[in-house]
């Protein structure tokens, strides 16, 4: 089973990925660093979509949605970005535990 | 199909590496470089599950746009020579914990699963289908998906700009 590509061997990679953006968001305290846990995520998300549409389901629907995945998470770079240089502005600082003026 | 499993051992070993170069570099921009080889790798990936179509707009949008932009942010807000990082000691810890269960779980699911999988998946082109298909079936989602991007746009314009307060 392990001498020919196959599907595991792209869900194992996909895994992968996930676990390793879950620990960048976990661990690190830099906003950025964090967004980039979040894009990490999102692409182990996608592997799963297209090694599933490839070898399970066919067709082109998972396709379709890794596109509308790789979409949003354009978006949600921008906006999180612009958030985070906004911040940056207002306090000098990007770590996330000194962003809690909300708190008082 | 030999070619094959070394391409893939290439592009998953770049995909890893990288990955796991994000949350372990002290340096926040080698957690961007960390990040350009596992998006690449990814890239590599789409190609050998035939999604042409899928790599060239990952390698457009990913490395083009959302990297550039994350290099962006990370030169304009943080000293990019500071050793010390974000990382505590004891987050690290539990970090490197919850990694390896999950990363256990996964990859034995992964592996031991039975999966349903087709023997012999065929390679085409995908673009015209791709085409056709954000046209004809997927028009809704299309449609919502270019007004989100419009609202993104002017959302991220409206947060980021300086203001200039007169007092």
């Amino acid at each position: 089973m392990m001498e020919h590509l196959s599907l595991s061997h792209f869900l194992v990679v996909g895994g992968l990925l996930f676990c390793f953006g879950l620990m960048t968001v976990l661990t690190r305290r830099n906003a950025v660093a964090m967004l980039m846990g979040i894009e990490l995520i999102l692409n182990g998300a996608n592997v799963n979509l297209v090694a599933f549409n490839h070898y399970a389901a066919g067709g082109l629907s998972g396709q379709i949605f890794a596109l509308f995945v790789i979409v949003l998470a354009a978006a949600e770079a921008a906006v999180g970005l612009a958030i985070i240089l906004a911040i940056y502005q207002m306090i000098r600082n990007i770590d996330t535990a000194n962003i809690a003026s909300l708190r008082q | 199909m030999h070619t094959n499993l070394v391409v893939f051992y290439l592009f998953a070993l770049a995909a890893v590496v990288g990955a796991a170069g994000v949350p372990m570099s002290r340096n926040i921009f080698w957690s961007a470089m960390g990040l350009l080889s596992a998006l690449v790798g990814v890239g590599g990936l789409y190609v050998l599950l035939s999604a042409d179509f899928l790599a060239v707009t990952q390698l457009l949008v990913y490395i083009g746009g959302v990297l550039v932009l994350i290099i962006f942010a990370v030169m304009l807000t943080s000293q990019i020579k500071e050793i010390e990082v974000s990382n505590q000691n004891v987050g690290l810890v539990s970090g490197a914990i919850l990694f390896f269960l999950t990363g256990t779980l996964l990859c034995f699911v992964a592996i031991w699963a039975p999966w349903k999988a087709v023997l012999r998946p065929e390679s085409h082109e995908t673009s015209a289908a791709i085409g056709n298909g954000l046209l004809g079936t997927w028009l809704l989602p299309f449609e919502v998906a270019s007004v989100v991007l419009l609202a993104t746009l002017i959302g991220a314009i409206v947060v980021a700009r300086k203001e200039i307060k007169e007092d």
